[in-house]
């Protein structure tokens, strides 16, 4: 079972700080780590392979330093990455035709993982689009995945239902973050990871046109100012003070 | 032509003012798809509600699956000139735009929360970074492709009186290599968070299902009655439906009073809940980020606080 993951490196949105002067979330300068989702997606890709045997690349669009999240992946058990720096002003259109590129490239592969969405952009867009250009089946927000020697069995949670669908391979999945509970890699094979290779790839090398169809043309920091009234214990006077500042907020009616 | 397409008939109707307001603006017209069986009634209702045209799409499908309904959506953008394609924003719109949008090598945005035309462009914001912002997003090429969730727009009044035209199709498109193999209701209880005007919301803190009981009776003697959860009450540990989901991935709602109970205010939460009125958390850990989004706090154990806060109330409220 030949497996691809895609996954994104992704700003520590919790620390994110919006500018006041300009109304503009501060972007420069926060921490980066692997799009949370996408370590279930490689955790699963794992236990498929223990099961079925096979290769388990991982796919990045991202700048230079994604590398380094790339290795925690690979460091969880996967084979090898592949990494594309991305065009500028990138958007979907673009950024799922360089990664449908990169996968026609990749020789003999079954199935597909994504995320069901990045946490900064949270779109869910890019698996469905990547299935949408390589005319593959799909089966979004799956919750359990059952591998068979010609098919996929998954769980699709829809909230009001859940849906099972079973398809043939080549097949794109996307996971939730019920899935599993990713690995956390030890220190052995944190060590034995930085021997598993990471190509860089250009877009250049890939068969595919690069166009925007979106373009960003703003983006407008949203902050909440809270009273921060914390009391530090459950005292009866703080829960008295608490509910008279309610009445008095007008909330109590 | 700006084409409308939800399974849900209450957001084809919001979808469909939007698209009203657009085409007016385009100068062009609006068609609303049904897929499946033909329902005339569905289509003299969606006409009333602004459709010029409804196009039944009959098909012998029993049930959805993203790979046929895409087919056929393209279809009809390519036989109807379409500029606009709203679609509803539930988990089945979302990947059924996407997967549109991949296949015709056109623009896709998902989740707007506003949409319109800017310079003659069709224009549409949503929000980014777990609610930190607001993304303002302009299509460069046509046609257009925008998921729109739920209470976003408001339906226009319903005009039964209104005229436009039902056309019946036959569905074309490939039959997809994937089955649905089972499908399983799960329960509902008809709860609506996004409407509640007082929720009191619990999370992890909570040890048993059983314990459910004590934001029940603080829910209760608030008169709003309805209960909201963390990602993991409901999706993990299954104690409620998804209709009490709330966050980034849940129900995003704007209640007067929202009280968080054992819930540690983690980005992906307070992006469901971040446009409340009042925010009061309960947390046993000081340090718990539920605190800077919250006016009031206490810091305490929700077993304790949450009697106590019940009892205090009930004896203000008298
Ligand atoms: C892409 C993505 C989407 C997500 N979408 C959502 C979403 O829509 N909604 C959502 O909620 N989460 C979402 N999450 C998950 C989110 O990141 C957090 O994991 C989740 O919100 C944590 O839930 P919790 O606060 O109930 O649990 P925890 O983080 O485990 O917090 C439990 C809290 O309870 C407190 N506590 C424990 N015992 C007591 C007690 N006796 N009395 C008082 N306090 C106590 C603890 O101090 C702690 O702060 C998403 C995550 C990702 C990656
Ligand atoms: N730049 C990227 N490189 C590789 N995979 C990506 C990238 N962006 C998104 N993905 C994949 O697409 C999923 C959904 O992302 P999104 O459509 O942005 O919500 C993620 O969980 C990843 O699996």
């Amino acid at each position: 079972m030949n497996i691809i993951v895609c996954a994104k490196q992704v700003v520590d949105i919790s620390e994110m700080k919006i500018d006041n002067s300009t109304n503009k979330p501060i972007l420069s300068g926060l921490n980066k780590k692997v799009n949370e989702i996408d370590k279930n997606a490689v955790e699963e890709a794992i236990k498929i392979k223990d099961a079925n045997g096979g290769k388990i690349t991982v796919l990045t669009v991202g700048e230079a330093d994604a590398k380094e999240r790339m290795k925690e992946l690979l460091a969880m058990g996967a084979d090898e990455g592949i990494l594309i720096n991305p065009p500028e002003n990138m958007d979907y259109a673009m950024l799922t035709n360089i990664l449908a590129g990169a996968i026609r490239k990749i020789d003999g592969f079954d199935l597909i993982i994504c995320g069901e969405a990045s946490t900064d952009m949270f779109s869910g867009q890019v698996g469905p689009r990547i299935a949408g250009i390589l005319d593959l089946p799909q089966i979004t927000y799956a919750q359990k995945i059952t591998v068979e020697k010609d098919k996929i069995n998954a769980e699709r949670n829809l909230g009001d239902m859940v849906v099972t669908m079973e398809s043939p391979y080549p097949v794109l999945v996307s996971v939730t973050k019920e899935i599993n509970e990713p690995r956390l890699p030890s220190l052995m094979q944190i060590l034995s990871s930085a021997s598993k290779p990471i190509q860089d790839w250009t877009i250049e090398s890939l068969d595919v046109i690069v166009e925007s169809k979106v373009k960003t043309i703003d983006l407008q920091g949203v902050s909440t100012d809270r009273k921060n009234i914390i009391y530090k214990d459950d005292s009866e006077d703080n829960i008295q003070k608490l509910v008279d500042n309610l009445a008095k907020d007008g909330v109590l009616r | 032509m700006i084409l409308v397409y939800s399974e849900s008939k209450n957001l084809t109707i919001e979808l469909l003012h939007k698209a009203t307001d657009l085409a007016k603006e385009l100068k062009t017209k609006t068609i609303a798809i049904i897929i499946g069986k033909d329902d005339d009634s569905l289509a003299q209702e969606y006409i009333a509600y602004g459709a010029d045209k409804v196009l039944q799409v009959e098909s012998n499908l029993e049930q959805y699956k993203a790979e046929e309904y895409a087919d056929i959506l393209d279809h009809i953008i390519k036989d109807t000139k379409t500029q606009v394609v709203l679609i509803g924003s539930d988990k089945n719109g979302k990947e059924l735009a996407s997967r549109l949008a991949g296949r015709l090598d056109i623009g896709c945005i998902i989740d707007a929360t506003n949409v319109y035309i800017k310079d003659g462009k069709v224009t549409a914001e949503r929000v980014v970074y777990s609610g930190n912002a607001i993304s303002v997003e302009q299509f460069n090429s046509a046609p257009s492709v925008i998921t729109v969730p739920s209470k976003v727009f408001d339906p226009s009044p319903k005009d039964d009186k209104r005229k436009g035209d039902i056309e019946k199709v036959k569905a074309s498109f490939e039959k997809s290599a994937s089955i649905v193999a089972n499908v399983a209701e799960l329960q509902s209880g008809g709860v609506n968070v996004e409407d509640a005007e007082i929720i009191v919301s619990c999370g992890r803190g909570m040890k048993n299902k059983e314990d459910l009981k004590l934001v029940n009776d603080l829910a209760e003697v608030l008169k709003g009655k309805t209960i909201g959860c963390s990602r993991p009450i409901a999706a993990d540990l299954k104690w409620l439906p998804e209709e009490h989901w709330i966050g980034l991935s849940g129900h995003k709602v704007k209640p007067k009073l929202y009280i968080a109970a054992g819930i540690s205010g983690q980005i992906q939460h307070i992006a469901g809940m971040r446009d409340s009125g009042v925010v009061v958390a309960i947390n046993k850990d000081a340090d718990a980020l539920i605190f800077k989004s919250a006016d009031y706090g206490i810091v305490g154990d929700l077993y304790k606080v949450l009697p106590k806060l019940t009892e205090a109330i009930k004896a203000k409220m008298g």
